[in-house]
C-alpha cells in the first residue's frame, strides 16, 4: 500500500484541509505517512503545493521524487500542470476545471482545457459546481477533488471518510455530513469520467 | 499511544514542553513561526505556566531566553536563518557565558530561499561559536532532540543550537510523545557567581574552558544516538549524509539498504572516528548535506588532495536544497524523464491581497516620486516588500530588517534627497528605532513611511509589538511633532495621502508618515473569533 500525491492549488484555496483529511486517515489506520507543505510569503496568493505520502512501509523523503507521483490532484486547472514532471508513467491527473484568475497572463481556458485533455491519465472536473449544486455548499469543493481522486488513492476508501470524520467532528455532525457527501459526489464523477 | 501529526517545526515545540522547558522567546519568521504558535496555542503549555510572548526581536529573544537560563530554568529561542544575525551578539557570547539551566537555541534555514533573502547555514554559526549542533532527518528526532538538547546543555553547561531547514520545519508526519512530561527546573542561581560576567579577564578563562570542552562535545557526539555508521559491502564509495541528506539517500533505496557504508549526522561537532573510518575504508566519499558543503570542505581540504565528491565539484548542486532526484543522480541512478511543464503555464508570483492598506501606500508613492524621479525608495522585510513587483514596481532596496531607514540616511548623507524609507510597524520596533535615531540626531533629510498594518502580516497575522506605541516612539526619539503624520490609506485619501508625502519630502528634517489601516487577513481572523467568542458566549446564557 503506497501513494504519492501532489497536491496543488493557489495559496489561500485551502488544499492543506485535503491534506489534513489524508493524513487524519493514514494516521487513524497506523499507516505512515509524511506531508510536505508550502507556508510563508507564497500563501499570498502564490502557487502552492503540498506533498503527500502514505505507506505501510517506513517513508524516508519529505518531498516526491520527479516522475514518482502516482495522482497530481489540483483544486485549479493550470496549477495541475506545473506538476507535470512529478507525475509517474501512467500516474492520473486529477483537476477542478474552475479556474482561479489573479495574473494578466493567464492561460486561454480552451488552450488550457486542451492541453488537460492531451494528458494520458486525468479527470476534469467541475468541482466548484457539484460542491454548489450536488453538494450544497461551495465550500465543500476540496473534498469533491478527494473525492474524485479516490478512485487511485490506494487507501480504503472507509478511511477517507474516517479521516474527514475525524477533522471536522468539532464543527458538528452537519459539516461532517456535507463534507462526505462531497467525497461520495466526486468519487461517483471519477468513476463516471475517467 | 496513537502518534500525533505533527509538522516539524510543531514536534519541537512539543518535545520542549514535554522536556521540561519554562519559556520560549521568539520573534516570528518562516519557517521558524509555528514552534512558538503552537506553544502558545498549547493547552498543556498554558497550564504549565510557559512563557511564550513574542519577543521585539531576535536578539532581545536570545537575551531572554539566556536570562531565564541563568535562572536556571530551560529556555528555548526560535528564529530563522537570517535572524540568528540579528542574535549573532549574543549568540556568539552565549557560548562563553555558558548555560545554567538548558538552553536550546532553535534556527531554521531555508536553502532555495522559499521566503528570504538568502540561504546561509547556521552550521557554519554553530561550528564558529563552538557549540554542540543538532541537526534532526525527521520529526520524531525533531521532537525527541528538544528535551535531549536540555540535557545535553545542561550536562555541558552550554547552550546548544538546533538547526532544522524548510522541508523538515514544514512537513508533517506521525510523532510518538513520550509517556513522561519532565517537571521544570526551579529556580537555582549559577554555582559561579561570575560565569556570566564576561569581564576581560573572567572571559579568557570562559574561553580556555569552551576550548577543552570541544573534545566532551566530540565524544557525545560519538556515542550519540542520532549518529550512527552502517557498514556495507561495496567500499568504492562512502556516504556522509547530514540531517535530511539521510531521506534522500534511503529514498533511493526502497528496501532500506544501501550498498555503500554511510555515516548518519544529525549532531555535532563531527563524530571523527566515524569519519576516519569510512574516509579510511573508501575509495571515496560523497557527502550528502542540507545546505551547505560544510563537512564536505573539511574532508576535501584547501588543496583538494582528498577524494570527496559532493557539491564542490558539481556532483550535486553548489546552491538549493537537496531533493531526492538530485540525490538519485550523485548515487548513479538514472533519473527517468517525465512530462514537461506546458509553455501555457504561466509564473503565479505572490502579491498584496485585494485590499491591503501598501497597495493604497504605493499607488501614491509611485505618484509622486516619479515627480522627484525613480530610484530612491529604501523598503524593508515584510509584505510590502512585494512592491517591487508589477505593477508597483515601487521599491529600490530589500535587504534586512530595519535597513530601509538607514539606508535612505547614507544615500541622503549622499546627496539623494529626497531618499524615502519604507517600513512596517513591526520592522520598525524590530530594527528600525536605532536607525530612526541616528537620523534625528544629524537631522538627516529623509522621510520615512512606517506603513502600519498593526500586526506581523507575511508570518501570519502574529502580535506586533508596536501596536499603539508608535507615534510616541517617533516623539521619544527626537521626531518633530509636526513632522509626525498618522493617515488612513484608503483610495478614496489617495490625494490627501500625496500631498502629504509631496510636503514633507521637501522638509530638510526627519519626518514619519504613519499610514494606518489593519492588515485585511488579520480583520477576517479576527472577525472569525469575534464571532465564535459572541456564539459561545450566547451558547453559555
Amino acid at each position: 500500500m503506497k501513494t504519492d500525491m501532489v497536491i496543488a492549488g493557489v495559496g489561500g484555496q485551502g488544499i492543506l484541509s485535503i491534506a489534513a483529511a489524508l493524513g487524519s486517515a493514514a494516521l487513524e489506520n497506523d499507516l505512515y505517512m509524511k506531508q510536505a507543505e508550502t507556508h510563508g510569503m507564497s500563501q499570498r496568493g502564490g502557487d502552492v503545493q503540498s506533498f503527500m505520502r502514505i505507506s505501510d512501509k517506513p517513508i524516508y523523503s519529505d518531498l516526491i521524487p520527479k516522475g514518482g507521483a502516482d495522482i497530481i490532484l489540483s483544486v485549479e486547472p493550470m496549477e495541475a500542470l506545473r506538476y507535470l514532471p512529478y507525475l509517474k508513467k501512467g500516474g492520473y491527473v486529477v483537476t477542478n476545471s474552475t479556474p482561479f484568475i489573479n495574473i494578466n497572463d493567464y492561460p486561454e481556458q480552451e488552450k488550457l482545457e486542451a492541453t488537460i485533455k492531451a494528458l494520458p491519465n486525468y479527470v476534469l472536473i467541475d468541482a466548484d459546481r457539484i460542491a454548489k449544486e450536488e453538494v450544497g455548499s461551495a465550500r465543500a469543493f476540496n473534498f469533491v477533488m478527494l473525492g474524485a481522486a479516490s478512485p487511485f488513492i490506494d487507501v480504503p476508501f472507509e478511511y477517507l471518510e474516517e479521516g474527514i470524520r475525524k477533522i471536522f467532528a468539532r464543527k458538528g455532525e452537519e459539516v461532517v455530513d456535507m463534507n462526505i457527501k462531497a467525497l461520495h459526489a466526486g468519487r461517483k464523477f471519477s468513476e463516471e469520467n475517467r | 499511544m496513537q502518534k500525533s501529526l505533527l509538522l516539524g517545526v510543531e514536534a519541537i515545540a512539543q518535545g520542549a514542553i514535554d522536556g521540561g522547558m519554562s519559556g520560549v522567546y521568539a520573534y516570528p519568521g518562516t519557517p521558524s513561526t509555528e514552534i512558538t504558535e503552537y506553544i502558545q496555542h498549547s493547552k498543556q503549555a498554558k497550564e504549565l505556566n510557559i512563557h511564550s510572548d513574542w519577543a521585539a526581536n531576535e536578539k532581545t529573544a536570545m537575551e531572554s531566553a539566556l536570562g531565564m537560563s541563568y535562572a536556571g530554568k530551560r529556555a528555548m529561542v526560535c528564529m530563522k536563518h537570517v535572524g540568528l544575525n540579528v542574535a549573532a551578539d549574543c549568540f556568539m557570547n552565549a557560548a562563553i557565558t555558558g548555560a545554567n539551566g538548558g538552553m536550546l537555541i532553535v534556527v531554521a534555514d531555508d536553502p532555495s530561499m522559499h521566503s528570504s533573502q538568502n540561504e546561509q547555514d547556521s552550521r557554519v554559526y554553530g561550528k564558529f561559536a563552538m557549540m554542540p549542533i543538532l541537526e534532526p532527518s525527521n520529526q520524531q528526532e525533531a521532537y525527541d532532540m528538544a528535551r535531549f538538547g536540555f540535557e545535553l546543555s545542561e550536562a555541558f553547561e552550554i547552550p546548544v543550537l538546533m538547526r532544522i531547514t524548510t522541508r523538515l520545519a514544514h512537513s508533517r508526519a506521525g510523532v510518538a510523545r513520550s509517556a513522561e512530561v519532565r517537571v521544570q527546573n526551579e529556580l537555582k542561581l549559577p554555582k559561579d557567581k561570575v560565569q556570566f560576567v564576561l569581564l576581560p579577564a573572567i572571559a579568557r578563562k570562559r574561553y580556555k574552558m569552551l576550548l577543552s570542552n570541544q573534545e566532551k562535545f566530540e565524544a557525545a557526539s560519538e556515542d550519540s544516538a542520532y549518529n550512527a555508521y552502517t557498514d556495507a559491502a561495496d567500499k568504492s564509495m562512502g556516504i556522509i549524509a547530514c540531517g535530511l541528506g539521510y531521506n534522500y539517500l534511503m529514498e533511493n533505496y526502497p528496501n532500506g539498504e544501501c550498498p555503500y557504508p554511510v555515516v548518519k549526522i544529525s549532531q555535532y561537532p563531527i563524530p571523527r572516528t566515524m569519519i576516519q573510518k569510512i574516509t579510511g575504508e573508501c575509495d571515496k566519499v560523497l557527502v550528502l548535506e542540507e545546505g551547505y558543503p560544510v563537512i564536505e570542505e573539511i574532508l576535501k581540504g584547501y588543496l583538494e588532495k582528498e577524494a570527496v565528491i559532493g557539491r564542490l565539484d558539481g556532483t550535486l548542486s553548489r546552491d538549493g536544497e537537496l531533493t531526492p532526484d538530485m540525490v538519485g543522480r550523485a548515487l548513479g541512478f538514472e533519473i527517468e524523464e517525465s512530462l514537461e511543464i506546458p509553455d501555457i503555464v504561466a509564473a503565479r508570483p505572490p502579491a498584496l491581497c485585494v485590499g491591503c492598506s501598501h497597495i493604497d501606500v504605493y499607488k501614491a508613492l509611485n505618484e509622486v516620486i516619479e515627480e522627484y524621479g525613480a530610484g530612491r525608495v529604501f523598503a524593508d522585510i515584510g509584505c510590502y516588500t512585494l512592491g517591487a513587483l508589477p505593477p508597483f514596481n515601487a521599491i529600490n532596496s530589500c535587504v534586512d530588517m530595519g535597513a530601509s531607514i538607514t539606508m535612505a540616511k547614507g544615500a541622503a548623507d549622499a546627496g539623494l534627497i529626497p531618499s524615502v524609507a519604507v517600513i512596517g510597524d513591526s520592522t520598525f520596533t524590530h530594527s528600525g528605532m536605532t536607525g530612526l535615531l541616528d537620523a534625528v540626531n544629524e537631522k538627516t533629510p529623509i522621510t520615512v513611511i512606517i506603513s502600519d498594518n498593526e500586526s506581523i502580516s507575511m508570518t501570519g497575522g502574529q502580535k506586533s509589538s508596536a501596536k499603539g506605541k508608535l507615534e510616541a516612539i517617533c516623539e521619544g526619539l527626537g521626531v518633530e511633532k509636526e513632522h509626525i503624520h498618522v493617515l488612513l490609506p484608503v483610495p478614496k485619501k489617495h490625494d490627501e495621502i500625496k500631498e502629504i508625502f509631496r510636503k514633507e519630502f521637501e522638509y530638510k528634517g526627519v519626518s514619519v508618515i504613519i499610514p494606518r489601516r489593519v492588515c485585511v487577513q488579520k480583520n477576517v481572523r479576527d472577525q472569525k473569533i469575534k464571532k465564535a467568542n459572541i456564539a459561545k458566549a450566547a451558547a453559555k446564557a
